[in-house]
């Protein structure tokens, strides 16, 4: 039996190893790279309506018609969301040409139906759809359905201009003029002579999804070339890496027998990490990655405050596996109490911050949550089973200096 | 010498350092970035050797000559042999921008993929960042004065903040100093530093609050100087590993991580010092100095 626990704990290491480098394997197939990583467009856009700030179902229909428009444009991934009353947030990963993607956002312009004076007769918010049709001669035209409010003011705008140009605008460009020929009063128009049925079918289009009900505008907007963003990401990673493998070897060369248990604990505990960040969708961001190198610190400390306490235990005179769990109930509280004040300070700023600061928050959570588990019960568990298969006699195999019997 | 005894000096250090930083700020200022001004910010790939001469001649005629200009490149280029350049503004539309790239892309002729990098910031949106941050902070020193306060004691936790307050007014004064631009990843690192340095505090205090049990005989500043002594090993071998990760994604790593790792590598230096050499000796001083009015109070 006695000679079987060496083998079983290598056996368990490997097995806890193999798994960690399949975790890691898919972390880095399947986790989401923020834009600042890996390249891509965030806008930032204030949605104000005739100078006040906009608010209510007009901001969900126009994140469902800039949802439209992005989709069109064959986005994988994209993030649109509302953020606070009158605000929308656009994330458009790994876009080739940052240019050309602001550009098509940026057509997210205002519709509105303007007389020969000039003077607004309504806006895209009254436009319910439009769609291609055929008019009575059978050639293509562009169907208009407003809503109740639009079919008034249409019906009093077409006995008005009747027989004279109506000009249709997205923003300040005249995209159609059609001439008034009868008084609409069921709210639903057609504009003949619309072209072929593509140029038809594109301003339909137009007209649909650039019925934008408010003005947007650009509060702020990064945009990372895919280039810069894996150059940058390319390096970090490799520097992440090289930084890693010099606190292993630092670990191994200080604490020896204890200090490969604790790469051990500290290649798993990064696993965990990666793991759960892509278990629960996260999108790792430069914050994010502040928040685990905190973490990652926050780890080996643990760690290093449990050998310390052993070598004290060891210093005073005790066996080796007495020395062990003393060891850890001291560190244990001293662990809890500083992670604790951390998670603390995590917890609030998930609570209160948004955007990036919020993406340090989750990493940082996640990591001191995981990196606590894994020193409390992995490394304790490695090096019980480890002293038990007399693997670790001190001084010579576990690098705890100045320990003598 | 005891690090208690040391803690005069230490004390003197760091105010030295905070008035010399808080000089430093009321003259020069922060060198704050578009995150928190507002603005806009062009990083352009040239692909060929330039001067900063032929690029604001080539802004001139857009009425850009003001624009702040920068060649950057990978590190260890000699100054002439970087091919990229930066521009920042006051905040552009999306076609002023446009502008810009389209006059470089003549000059040079760069395609679509050598624009490298485009932010343009809005300056209510850099004020929100700030206050965001700031209220953040505040109730997240809320919280961990409560939890100190309950798992040790009001000194304890009043100290411990101080440190945390210490070590944000020198990473302040060493950007005020050097001018480093301060941007959205200096709040980032700011944010690790105080979460890093409050958890080498507590790591000493728990030693503290122990041998405060345990060695009741001895006088409170051996077991002050007794606890960070026996921490010790572990405050520097956690400090040493961190900051090896730091350096090395500091040289090694890309641009855009380089100001954030810089803050990181200030910030972690003087959090591990501050909690040997502020942390607890505040707590200390604090202690005696009540202990001894309890004393003149009950000789009175």
């Amino acid at each position: 039996m006695k000679n079987n626990r060496p083998l079983l704990l290598v056996l368990t290491v490997i097995l806890l190893l193999a798994l960690s480098a399949v975790a890691v394997d898919q972390a880095v197939k399947n986790l989401n790279l923020g834009l600042d990583l890996r390249g891509g467009v965030y806008i930032l856009y204030q949605a104000e309506e005739a100078g006040d700030a906009a608010g209510g179902d007009k901001i969900d229909r126009a994140i469902t018609i800039i949802r439209n428009r992005i989709d069109a444009l064959g986005v994988a991934n994209p993030v649109i969301q509302r953020e606070g009353a009158d605000r929308i947030r656009i994330d458009l990963p790994g876009i080739e040409d940052q240019r050309a993607a602001r550009e098509v956002i940026g057509r997210t312009a205002m519709l509105s139906f303007v007389g020969p004076g000039g003077e607004t007769i309504l806006t895209g918010a009254e436009l319910r759809n439009a769609g291609v049709t055929m008019d009575q001669f059978n050639r293509p035209a562009v169907s208009l359905e407003f809503n109740p409010d639009g079919r008034a003011k249409f019906a009093a705008a077409t006995e008005q201009f009747l027989g004279q140009i109506i000009y249709i605008h997205l923003d300040e460009e005249v995209i159609s003029a059609p001439t008034v020929e009868s008084i609409i009063t069921d709210g639903n128009a057609i504009i003949t002579g619309a072209g072929t049925m593509d140029e038809a079918a594109n301003l339909a289009l137009m007209l649909r999804s650039g019925a934008l009900p408010v003005r947007l505008i650009e509060l702020e907007t990064r945009g990372v070339g895919p280039q810069l963003g894996q150059d940058s990401m390319t390096r970090s990673v490799q520097a992440g890496i090289a930084g890693l493998l010099l606190v292993l070897l630092f670990m191994l060369v200080y604490y020896r027998g204890f200090g490969l248990v604790a790469n051990v604990s500290l290649i798993v505990y990064l696993a965990l990490v990666l793991g759960v960040l892509t278990a629960i969708n996260a999108t790792l961001t430069l914050f994010g990655i502040a928040g685990l190198i905190l973490s990652v610190g926050m780890a080996v400390d643990a760690n290093v405050i449990i050998f310390e306490r052993i070598k004290e235990e060891l210093k005073a005179g005790r066996t080796m596996r007495t020395s062990i769990e003393a060891g850890f109930q001291r560190a244990f509280r001293s662990i809890l109490d500083s992670n604790v004040t951390t998670l603390i300070a995590a917890a609030v700023l998930f609570s209160f911050a948004t955007g990036q600061v919020r993406g340090f928050a989750i990493t940082l959570s996640i990591g001191i949550l995981v990196s606590m588990a894994t020193a409390i019960l992995l490394t304790r568990f490695l090096l019980r089973q480890a002293a038990r298969a007399n693997l670790l006699r001190a001084p010579e195999n576990t690098g705890l200096r100045g320990v003598s019997k | 010498m005891s690090f208690v005894a040391l803690r005069k000096y230490a004390f003197i250090f760091s105010v030295v350092l905070i008035i010399v930083g808080m000089i430093s700020m009321s003259i020069n200022g922060l060198n704050y970035g578009i995150d928190f001004t507002g603005g806009t910010l062009l990083h352009l790939d040239i692909r060929q050797e330039f001067t900063l001469e032929e690029a604001r001649d080539v802004l001139a005629p857009l009425g850009l000559e003001a624009a702040t200009l920068q060649k950057v490149g990978a590190e260890g280029l000699a100054e002439g042999e970087k091919q990229e350049l930066l521009i920042q503004t006051q905040q552009l539309t999306p076609a002023e921008q446009d502008e810009i790239f389209t006059a470089f892309q003549e000059r040079y002729e760069l395609t679509a993929a050598d624009l490298l990098r485009v932010e343009n910031v809005a300056a209510i949106v850099g004020g929100e960042l700030q206050r965001q941050a700031l209220i953040a902070l505040l109730l997240a020193g809320l919280g961990m004065i409560a939890y100190i306060t309950i798992r040790f004691e009001f000194r304890f936790a009043i100290s411990a903040i101080a440190a945390l307050i210490h070590d944000l007014l020198v990473m302040l004064a060493f950007f005020s100093i050097f001018q480093i631009e301060v941007n959205g990843p200096f709040i980032a690192a700011v944010l690790t530093v105080l979460g890093y340095s409050i958890n080498d505090t507590i790591v000493i205090y728990d030693r503290v609050r122990e041998n405060l049990k345990t060695r009741r005989k001895e006088a409170l500043a051996d077991v002050v100087d007794n606890s960070i002594r026996q921490s010790l090993i572990r405050t520097l071998n956690t400090s040493i590993t961190t900051i090896i990760v730091i350096t090395t994604i500091l040289v090694f790593g890309g641009i855009t991580l380089y100001p954030f790792m810089l803050a990181l590598l200030v910030g972690v230096f003087f959090g591990t010092y501050s909690s040997i050499f502020i942390a607890s000796p505040l707590w200390l001083a604090w202690r005696e100095r009540d202990t001894r009015k309890q004393l003149r109070a009950k000789s009175a």
